[in-house]
């Protein structure tokens, strides 16, 4: 079955304009114009599509929310292999994982993976809250915003114990926004500094509005086949050397430990076991940047630095362009765009630098590339460790 | 007329909320590994034995963690600002979400220990909030 191993053929994502899809699309199109395009970067036609892999936030109210099967109608293809397994934004790393297997099996010949969102032109996203059924009935009447509110607790837990501070916090917002000044497709390019992510409104203290990410629409898909077949196609796959996934809880105050991410920590161990490489062989990472308290969490967990160590490191400019860890390229979730569920452009990005098509934010000689999307409250993780032929 | 969101109760979670309308804090606990939990489940989630019991607990814990919310979650909650969301390590060890009522936002801190207090929203229902002892 060797000749059936999984690669990524084609990345596409959904040009912005201010945030949001120029002239307005239904979050359907978005996904079918992103679906195209990767199969044009590809070398791939539509028709070829049998396997459909999607998570949202969009879809027909009322009972079932059946993604792929809306999806699959409206592309017009017959997937005979499906996923619409959502665990928030992390989803996308998990797709790629669970593409991979169904394509070695022999169950799908080429995956198409996609998400689409127009929160930001529906302005549909708020803090509100969910209804206060089931277990949201022991969080939603306390008034915690959400999903500000949960990470902002781990925040404060991880200052609690490691003496983090919200200036080191704050720098991660100034390192990822150099990134996106280097991306002409970021949707935030000023200049920015410590000083004004920390004078921005504290609007969950202790995080400030800009330890928050943007909200923005956005789409983005990805096209996966075997090995053989990618022989044939029009650019070099990306290889996945290994994956991972973990959830641990869904409210809040049930997370395990609110200073470490758990979620991230099983997911990585399974990943890099799978890959057989080592934290020093990752040229770059791309970590789900919800909030900049994300970011620290994530390295931490992934064993990237010590517990607690987080802050110093991340102030000390080594992930920002010129560093010797470059880290969120595009710009991430906080300048780039956040389109709600964020996870499928960590990996639109690694393939990009793996195939050096990133122009003046290229990270040079990029071999392999470490994507870790986070979704939900911190609930769950997903890793995907990549790498050029 | 309290316009702030009521947690919707269920079977799991009626005796629970019939116990707060009585200004009682209940607990379900496992009567096969001795543990508390929360919230209430079918299962304990700590060793799966479906063998609990619920009982009453002393009301007492610490701040595990908290943040003052300058920005409410939603308009109803905007009178509130700014107010703290907590969660709070329980004596008998689970953790819950409430609020810290009573004190001044700027004076809270991780470790402090609070007791509960109730808060009678509607004739049904009623929410345990915390002070600061």
């Amino acid at each position: 079955m060797a000749n059936r191993k999984a690669v990524i053929v084609g990345v596409a994502d959904a040009p912005l304009k201010d945030g949001m899809i120029p002239g307005g699309a239904s979050p359907l199109a978005v996904q079918a114009r992103c679906a195209k395009s990767a199969l044009a970067d590809a070398g791939l036609d539509m028709k070829d599509v049998d396997g459909l892999l999607t998570a949202g936030m969009w879809g027909v109210p009322g009972p079932g929310m059946l993604p792929t099967v809306t999806l699959c109608e409206y592309l017009s293809i017959r997937p005979r292999y499906s996923d619409a397994t959502n665990i928030g934004g992390s989803a996308f790393e998990l797709h790629v994982g669970h593409a991979a297997m169904a394509i070695e099996r022999g169950l799908c010949d080429v995956a198409l993976i996609t998400y689409g969102s127009t929160q930001k032109s529906e302005k549909s996203r708020n803090l509100a809250g969910r209804p206060a059924v089931l277990t949201m009935q022991y969080e939603t009447p306390w008034g915690m915003p959400t999903p500000v509110g949960g990470y902002a607790l781990a925040a404060r837990r991880h200052m609690h114990e490691f003496g983090t501070t919200p200036e080191q916090l704050a720098s991660i917002a100034v390192s990822t926004r150099k990134w996106a000044q280097l991306n002409p497709d970021a949707t935030m390019r000023g200049p920015l500094t410590v000083e004004e992510v920390l004078s921005s409104p504290a609007i969950a203290d202790p995080l400030h509005l800009l330890d928050c990410c943007l909200v923005t629409d956005g789409g983005g898909a990805i096209v996966m086949t075997t090995e053989e077949r990618a022989r044939d196609l029009r650019k070099k796959p990306v290889q996945i050397l290994g994956f991972g996934e973990a959830q641990t809880h869904w409210t809040i105050a049930a997370m395990p430990d609110l200073a470490r991410l758990t979620a991230a920590e099983e997911a990585g161990k399974r990943a890099f076991a799978m890959a057989g490489v080592k934290h020093q062989d990752i040229d770059v990472v791309e970590f789900y940047d919800s909030f900049t308290i994300t970011v620290l969490l994530t390295l931490e967990a992934l064993g990237f630095c010590e517990p607690g160590a987080g802050g110093a490191f991340l102030a000390s400019g080594r992930t920002a362009p010129g560093g010797d860890f470059p880290m969120n390229t595009n710009g991430g979730g906080l300048s780039y765009a956040h389109p709600g569920m964020y996870g499928i452009f960590l990996l639109i990005e690694a393939v990009r630098q793996l195939r050096g098509e990133c122009g003046e934010r290229q990270v040079k000689d990029a071999k392999i590339a470490l994507c870790h999307g986070t979704g939900g409250t911190l609930s769950s993780g997903a890793t995907c460790i990549l790498a050029r032929d | 007329m309290y316009e702030k969101p009521l947690p919707i109760v269920d079977p799991d979670s009626a005796p629970y909320w019939a116990g707060t309308r009585e200004h009682k804090l209940l607990l379900p606990r496992c009567r096969d590994c001795g543990q508390h939990h929360f919230y209430p489940r079918a299962l304990c989630p700590h060793c799966h034995s479906d063998n609990l019991e619920w009982v009453q607990a002393s009301g007492h814990g610490s701040i595990y963690s908290y943040i003052i919310c300058n920005r409410p979650a939603g308009p109803v909650f905007k009178a509130d600002c700014p107010y703290v969301v907590a969660i709070i390590a329980l004596d008998e060890g689970p953790r819950m979400m409430t609020n810290i009522v009573g004190t001044d936002p700027a004076t809270v801190r991780v470790g402090q220990k609070v007791a509960v207090c109730f808060e009678d929203v509607t004739p049904e229902i009623t929410l345990p909030k915390f002070k600061l002892c």
